[in-house]
C-alpha cells in the first residue's frame, strides 16, 4: 500500500464529497466509500468496508442526537428492531469474513442499485391511515405521537407487521454487517412499508438506529485488522464534515434536482462495483 | 404557543401546549423523559466530537512524523485492544488515531447502556430487559471475534 499526504488529502476530500452527497440525496454518504476506495483508490474491499462502517457511525451518531432531541424517533421501537438489526450486523460481519471479494463487490453494486430505487419511487406514506396495533405492538408499547412541525400539532400513530418488520430489519442489519454501510433503506423499507410507520418517524428512527447497528459489527473490523487507522481516520473525518456543510446548505438546494443527477451517477457506480466483481471490469 | 390536539376516548379536545406538559416523562411517547432524551442526545454529539478531535490529533501527529508515512511504519497498525494500549504509551500517532476510532465505535455502545438507565427510571421492565439484550449483543461482537482471532 503507497500512501502519500496527497493521496490520504484525496480521500479527505472524496469523503467529504460523500458527506455531503449523502445528506443532500438522502442516502447515507457509507454507500459511497467502498465504491470511492475500491474503484479509485484500488484499496482492497475489507479494507474499504472497516473504513466506510466506521464512517457510518460518525455520520449517524451526529445526526441522531438532533432527532433525539426533537422527539421525532420512536426510542422503543428504534431499541426492540435494534435486537435484530445487531445480530444481522454481527453475522454480516462473520460472512464478510468468509466470502470472497469478487462476491462481495457483486453484492455490494446490487444492494447500491436497490438503495436508488426509493430515491425515484416514493415509499410508504407520509401519514398512513387505518394502521391498528397488532399483539406485538400493543404487548411492546410500540405505538405512540411525534411533533409534526408541518401539521403544527402532534400526530400519533400506531404499528403493525411487526414480527415481519422484525425479520426485515435482520436482513438489513446483515447487509450493513457484511458491506460496512448503514443500510438505510431496508431500515425504512421495514419501518414504512411493512409496520405503516409515519415517514418521519421511521426516517429520523432509522437514522437513531444505524449507528448501534454499525457499532455491533465495527468491533469486529477492528479486531479483526481491516480498519486501517490512516484510511479510516481521513475517512471518518470527511464525510463528518461534508454531512455538516450538506446539512446548512440543504435548505438552499431543492434535492429533486440533485436526486435526479444523481440517480444515473449512482447506477453507473453501482454497474461499475457488478462488473468489478465478475471480473469484466478493472 | 403551538395548538395540540389530543385524541381522548371522549373525543378531540384541543389545548394550549404548555412547556411543562412538553417535558412530562412521556414527552411525545418515545420512551424516554427530556432529561435522558437530552442526555442520549449530548452523549452521541459529545462522543462524536472527542473521538473526531482525538482522530485529527493522531492523524496530523502521523503526517509531521517525517517516517509515518513509510510502508514499514503503516504496514504494523494496532487492531487489538492491547497494542492500541501498548502504541499509546509511546505516543504512536496510528496508536492515538485506533483510540480515537474506538471512542467513535462505543459512542453507541454507550447509548444503549444510558438507554437501560433511562427506562429504569421510567420502571419500564420489558425495556431494560429488551435494551440489556441489545447491550449484550454488541459486547458479545467485541468479544466473539477476539477469541476467534
Amino acid at each position: 500500500m503507497h500512501l502519500s499526504i496527497a493521496v490520504i488529502l484525496f480521500i479527505f476530500g472524496g469523503a467529504i464529497l460523500a458527506g455531503l452527497l449523502g445528506a443532500l440525496i438522502g442516502l447515507g454518504g457509507g454507500i459511497l466509500i467502498v465504491p470511492m476506495l475500491t474503484l479509485i483508490f484500488g484499496l482492497p474491499i475489507q479494507y474499504a468496508i472497516g473504513a466506510s462502517i466506521i464512517s457510518v457511525i460518525a455520520t449517524s451518531s451526529g445526526a441522531a442526537a438532533a432527532y433525539v432531541r426533537d422527539h421525532l424517533t420512536n426510542l422503543r421501537i428504534g431499541m426492540f428492531l435494534e435486537v435484530a438489526t445487531t445480530t444481522g450486523a454481527i453475522c454480516g460481519a462473520f460472512l464478510a469474513g468468509i466470502l470472497a471479494s469478487n462476491i462481495l463487490f457483486i453484492i455490494f453494486g446490487i444492494v447500491l442499485l436497490i438503495s436508488v430505487a426509493p430515491l425515484i419511487f416514493k415509499l410508504g406514506e407520509e401519514l398512513p391511515k387505518g394502521v391498528r396495533n397488532d399483539l406485538w405492538a400493543r404487548k411492546l408499547k410500540l405505538a405512540s405521537t411525534y411533533p409534526d412541525e408541518h401539521l403544527g400539532k402532534d400526530v400519533s400513530y400506531q404499528v403493525t407487521h411487526t414480527p415481519a418488520g422484525l425479520g426485515m430489519m435482520y436482513v438489513a442489519g446483515l447487509i450493513s454487517g457484511l458491506l460496512g454501510i448503514g443500510s438505510g433503506t431496508f431500515k425504512v423499507l421495514a419501518m414504512d412499508t411493512i409496520m405503516r410507520l409515519p415517514m418521519k418517524v421511521s426516517t429520523t428512527t432509522s437514522n437513531f438506529m444505524i449507528g448501534v447497528t454499525a457499532a455491533a459489527s465495527a468491533g469486529i473490523y477492528f479486531v479483526r485488522g481491516d480498519v486501517i487507522p490512516v484510511v479510516a481516520a481521513p475517512v471518518a473525518l470527511g464525510i463528518l464534515l461534508g454531512a455538516v456543510i450538506g446539512a446548512r446548505v440543504l435548505t438552499h438546494l431543492s434535492n429533486r434536482t440533485l436526486r435526479l443527477i444523481f440517480i444515473p451517477v449512482l447506477a453507473i457506480i453501482a454497474i461499475q462495483m457488478v462488473l468489478r466483481g465478475t471480473g469484466l471490469a478493472v | 404557543m403551538r395548538q395540540v390536539t389530543d385524541q381522548t376516548p371522549t373525543g378531540v379536545r384541543t389545548r394550549e401546549k404548555l412547556p411543562a406538559v412538553e417535558q412530562g416523562p412521556q414527552a411525545a411517547g418515545t420512551g424516554g423523559s427530556s432529561t435522558m432524551t437530552a442526555i442520549i442526545g449530548g452523549v452521541l454529539q459529545g462522543g462524536v466530537i472527542l473521538s473526531s478531535a482525538v482522530i485529527l490529533i493522531g492523524l496530523v501527529m502521523l503526517l509531521l512524523r517525517g517516517s509515518g508515512l513509510s510502508e514499514r511504519y503503516l504496514a504494523t497498525f494496532p487492531h487489538t485492544f492491547s497494542q492500541v494500549w501498548t502504541g499509546l504509551l509511546g505516543l504512536h500517532p496510528q496508536s492515538i488515531i485506533a483510540l480515537g476510532l474506538i471512542l467513535l465505535i462505543l459512542t453507541p455502545v454507550m447509548r444503549v447502556a444510558i438507554s437501560i438507565v433511562a427506562f429504569a427510571l421510567e420502571r419500564d421492565r420489558l425495556y431494560v430487559v429488551i435494551t440489556s439484550i441489545v447491550l449484550l449483543i454488541l459486547i458479545a461482537g467485541f468479544l466473539l471475534q477476539k477469541g476467534g482471532a
